[in-house]
């Protein structure tokens, strides 16, 4: 018999699959609200758009990398595998997300700052944060399995996430001329509902994500125990 | 607090009897320094503009050598079981093997610094303690988190590699902070103009003094 929170990772679980087909629908649904409901913006263009994906990603790589930070102290604190699983697999999601970020954010900056990239507080910040899960990613690749690897990960999951404010302090104040991102921004009212759904959508997504790719961990640790027996 | 003076006199030892570490740690901060001023041909004016930086990124790669040393040496002949196996909370010996580290690395970084005199004609003695100060702060939280990748790379497949890809975006703080340093001192600035700097590192240093020490346990652990 499957526990709860193991049921929720099967193939065959009725409401993960029932969320896909939700985001499915909620994607196309925010993709029409970004191209014609919200207006273009005036001094920007079409190339503004963008913003409703930008966002959004790095909203998701920072809550995928906070999850990492608490799961990583779960695990130490109870040495439960599961916890160790759930780290490793936000990590993957948070690097994905950060690249979106590092990748449209140039694409965004071209066009308005008129270079392709800034060393401006926040893009520098998640350049830093993709460069210390990168990191994780290879530790976890070169160590291999068992418990050793999910120490290491914790231990760095909880290290990464405790030096994010002191970087981005820091590179704050090392360009503070670069600050280019408006500290606030003005939306309209269309320009916010187009906003607001897309960050729901793409939070979703990430709880998709997480739940499928922590699916596949499991069946990798099946596989790896069916393994063992054989021997 | 005898068993992190017993652990921090053992690789002080080792390291007076071998200089292996220093010796390693100074050559390659003076290549460094000799390639960088092949790379940049640098005037009088630039001479000024890199200095600073210059000063800690020696510092931060001859720092990865002898903290790769730190843990590879433990694992030779399995001395770290041994170590383990000693009836002592793991915080103390990650503060002894921390302590060793840190008065290594800032040994050798006292013997680099006149060659910045020498060869970048770095006005060192106008403001020497000053600058000594914010080296050492420097060093403190590079070497602590340093200490800790240190035992978890040593127990990795690449080793000597994953050290610098785990501890140097890390560092982003030190290194910013520590630059800034040095380049408001140089410059004669008052304490008032790099002091939010100066508090940077003092925070980095105590909360990565003390997370380490925490967690170290699961660092080590076999």
């Amino acid at each position: 018999m499957k526990s709860k929170y193991e049921q929720v990772f099967s193939q065959d679980n009725i409401a993960t699959k029932l969320l896909g087909y939700a985001l499915l629908f909620a994607m196309f649904f925010s993709f029409l609200l970004i191209a014609w409901y919200a207006p273009t913006e005036r001094t920007m263009g079409f190339v503004q758009k963008i913003f409703y994906y930008h966002v959004p990603s790095a909203w998701n790589a920072f809550l995928a990398f906070g999850v990492v930070f608490v799961c990583s102290i779960l695990y130490l604190t109870s040495r439960d595998r599961k916890w160790d699983i759930l780290a490793a697999s936000s990590v993957e999601i948070g690097v994905i997300f950060s690249l979106i970020v590092l990748i449209t954010g140039p694409i965004w900056a071209k066009p308005v700052w008129g270079v392709w990239w800034s060393w401006e507080p926040r893009l520098t910040t998640t350049l830093i944060l993709f460069l210390i899960y990168v990191a994780y990613l290879l530790l976890r690749y070169f160590s291999g399995q068992g418990q050793r690897t999910a120490n290491f990960s914790a231990v760095l999951g909880i290290v990464g996430f405790l030096v994010v404010p002191l970087v981005y302090t820091s590179v704050n104040w090392w360009s503070p001329e670069a600050q280019v991102h408006p500290q606030r921004i003005g939306m309209g009212p269309n320009m916010q509902v187009a906003f607001f759904v897309s960050l729901f959508t793409f939070t979703l997504l990430y709880v998709y994500l997480l739940i499928r790719r922590v699916r596949v961990a499991y069946a990798d640790a099946a596989v790896e125990d069916l393994r063992q027996q054989n021997d | 607090m005898k068993s992190i003076f017993a652990i921090l006199w053992k690789d002080l030892l080792l390291e007076l009897k071998t200089k292996e570490s220093f010796l390693s740690m100074l050559t390659f901060g003076l290549l460094i320094l000799v390639l960088f001023n092949f790379a940049f041909e640098p005037t009088p004016e630039m001479k000024r503009a890199i200095t600073p930086g210059l000063l800690w990124i020696t510092f931060l790669f001859s720092g990865i050598l002898g903290l790769n040393r730190s843990f590879s040496l433990e694992k030779e002949n399995m001395a770290i079981h041994g170590m383990l196996l000693a009836p002592i909370d793991r915080s103390l010996v990650f503060f002894g093997k921390f302590g060793a580290n840190l008065i290594i690395l800032f040994v050798t970084e006292l013997c680099t610094l006149p060659f910045f005199l020498l060869f970048l004609n770095m006005p060192l003695f106008e403001h020497f303690w000053l600058i000594l100060g914010i080296i050492l702060l420097g060093t403190i939280g590079f070497v602590s988190v340093g200490t800790l990748f240190s035992a978890m790379a040593t127990s990795t497949k690449m080793r000597e590699v994953m050290l610098p890809l785990l501890l140097f975006p890390i560092s982003t703080p030190i290194l910013l902070a520590g630059v800034a340093c040095v380049r408001d001192i140089l410059a004669g600035e008052a304490f008032a103009e790099y002091r939010h700097w100066f508090s940077l590192l003092v925070a980095f240093d105590v909360i990565f003094l003390v997370v380490p020490s925490l967690v170290f346990e699961y660092a080590i652990e076999e």
